[in-house]
């Protein structure tokens, strides 16, 4: 059982998940949890989808306010983590020094900012504050321009839509949603958004930005009065970095969580981890993982000896009236099989199922999610027995 | 306001007071009611807020939905008739003095 203090650096998602698991699980020792965002920890999920509807900040939090105090975890926001020193185990913040037992990084990521010029002039969609913002311009008759057609940018536009704005959607790869979902998916959106009012150009990468709208490389010009930027993200390991810890497209962990510093624990986002699966290293970018790591990392420092992480990883995207599930992780060259208009199944080389995308089928979602969370492995005609 | 009373596995009971409009699962998570998670914020796609609607409510609360019987079956702990997403219980006054019953585990 670690003695403590347990500080933990980050409050979102993944850091609320862990100070709440730690209590749980019965650490009684001092916890500190540090965000540089002001207000209570908040749910990211919703900034695109629920609440660029209905605007109701209530229903993001986490957690009440009497929690932290029920649970002796000390809060401090708008403060940020400088500096951590190794060796003295403490860290510096923009609001004093602070000593450390056990450090747990969970700072998330950041939105990617291409070298395009004129990149001042767009939005983000990464925080509560950008969700304000991005609301109060999304009124009246103003046109946007969307940059990248993954996730965020395609549950905005879908919502921007809705409220009879005028969305264009620009994309450099030549489908939507590229990186995790296969060619049908990205195919059965394309249409989706397009009926919806959207105007989607692919594999047309934006050039510049500037008054009057956005530039591609092909030489169109779209014009816009709001630009939002979601482009993809990149883990903040500018601390890490800093502080000599291995970082590789976030901060290298081990299958315990552990950064290549044994007092120091990294999850969610900002953490590049073995999967069990693949044996591949990988970041996810999701709440499932954010809080499953949380949960492991509790359970590591409450003494108890867990196996090494190997959680399914699970996502959803809600895009007007398409729900999206992922169960499992495809690599972007396992084959794609689409056994229904709505239900792709995802297949390595060897034939073993990696993941099952549906839309608005919760029960193949759920089955695939138990199948594959029990580690065998599973083939084709096992696989079609999700569909009975 | 509408009332709502969790009675915890153990039997210990907690009463709040809800929004109109708000789900039970918001409700328990705004007033720091212990044994509801809710960690998709409501998106049906956890079932980490399963709960068991007292049979003296069962007629008010309305049927499950059908994605919510098929997101169930991933629940932690047994389903039985009662069982409900509580995310997807929507608060009015025809539920004032609902009494739910929390799971012993929720993942
Ligand atoms: C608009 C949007 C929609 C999303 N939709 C979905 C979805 O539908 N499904 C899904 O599974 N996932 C979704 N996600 C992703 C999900 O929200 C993240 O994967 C999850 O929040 C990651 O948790 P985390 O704890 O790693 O990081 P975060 O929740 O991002 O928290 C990190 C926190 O650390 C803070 N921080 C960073 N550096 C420091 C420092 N030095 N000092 C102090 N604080 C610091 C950051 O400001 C931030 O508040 C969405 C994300 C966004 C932005
Ligand atoms: S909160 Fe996730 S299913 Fe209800």
């Amino acid at each position: 059982m670690e003695s403590g203090p347990i500080v933990i650096v980050g409050a979102g998602q993944g850091g609320l998940q862990v100070a709440a698991s730690l209590r749980q699980a019965g650490y009684e020792g001092e916890l500190t949890l540090i965000g540089n965002e002001p207000g209570l920890p908040y749910q990211r999920p919703p900034l695109s989808k629920a609440y660029m509807q209905d605007g109701n900040p209530g229903a993001l939090k986490l957690r009440a306010a009497e929690f932290y105090d029920k649970q002796q975890i000390r809060y401090l926001p708008e403060t940020s983590v400088t500096a951590i020193d190794r060796d003295d185990g403490r860290i510096a913040t923009t609001s004093g020094e602070l000593d450390f037992g056990h450090l747990i990084l969970a700072t998330g990521a950041s939105n990617l900012r291409p070298p395009i010029p004129g990149l001042d002039r767009t939005l983000d969609l990464r925080t509560l504050a950008d969700a304000d913002k991005l609301r109060e311009r999304a009124t009246g008759d103003r046109r946007f321009a969307v940059i990248g057609g993954g996730f965020i940018g395609l549950e905005f536009a879908a919502v921007a839509s809705k409220f009879g704005l005028d969305v264009v959607v620009a994309e450099a790869a030549p489908r939507l949603m590229a990186r995790a979902v296969s060619p049908q998916m990205s195919e059965l959106f394309l249409k989706k958004h397009r009926d919806l009012g959207s105007t989607v150009l692919l594999g047309d990468p934006v050039s510049a930005i500037d008054d009057r709208g956005i530039a591609l490389v092909g030489g169109t010009h779209l014009e816009a009065d709001e630009i939002l930027l979601a482009a993809g993200v990149r883990p903040n390991t500018v601390l890490a970095e800093a502080a000599g810890l291995d970082c590789a497209n976030g901060v290298t962990v081990d299958a315990q969580l552990l950064t290549s510093d044994p007092r120091i624990s990294a999850l969610g986002d900002c953490a590049c981890f073995p999967d069990s699966r693949s044996g591949l290293r990988i970041r996810l970018e999701s709440v499932q993982a954010a809080t499953d790591h949380a949960r492991h990392i509790a359970a590591r420092l409450t003494g108890k000896q867990p196996d090494p992480y190997n959680a399914l990883p699970w996502f959803w995207s809600d895009q007007a009236d398409y729900k999206l599930q992922i169960a499992g992780l495809a690599q972007p060259d396992d084959r794609a099989e689409a056994v229904d208009e709505h239900v792709v199944f995802r297949f390595d080389a060897e034939d073993r199922l990696t993941a099952v995308e549906t839309v608005n089928n919760a029960r193949v979602h759920m089955r695939t999610r138990k199948l594959l969370a029990g580690g065998e492995t599973v083939g084709p005609d096992t696989a079609r027995d999700l569909l009975s | 306001m509408v009332k709502v009373t969790f009675v915890a596995a153990d039997g210990s009971e907690t009463s709040v007071e809800g929004e109109e409009g708000a789900s039970v699962m918001q409700t328990a998570v705004a007033n720091d009611v212990e044994g509801i998670v809710g960690e998709c914020g409501g998106s049906m796609m956890c079932a980490t807020c399963h709960c068991y609607v007292d049979d003296a409510w069962i007629s008010k609360t309305g049927e499950r939905q059908h994605d919510e019987d098929d997101m169930l079956e991933g629940a932690a702990s047994e389903v039985r008739e009662t069982s409900r997403l509580s995310c997807q219980i929507k608060l009015d006054q025809s539920l004032d003095g609902l009494v739910v019953h929390l799971p012993d585990e929720q993942f």
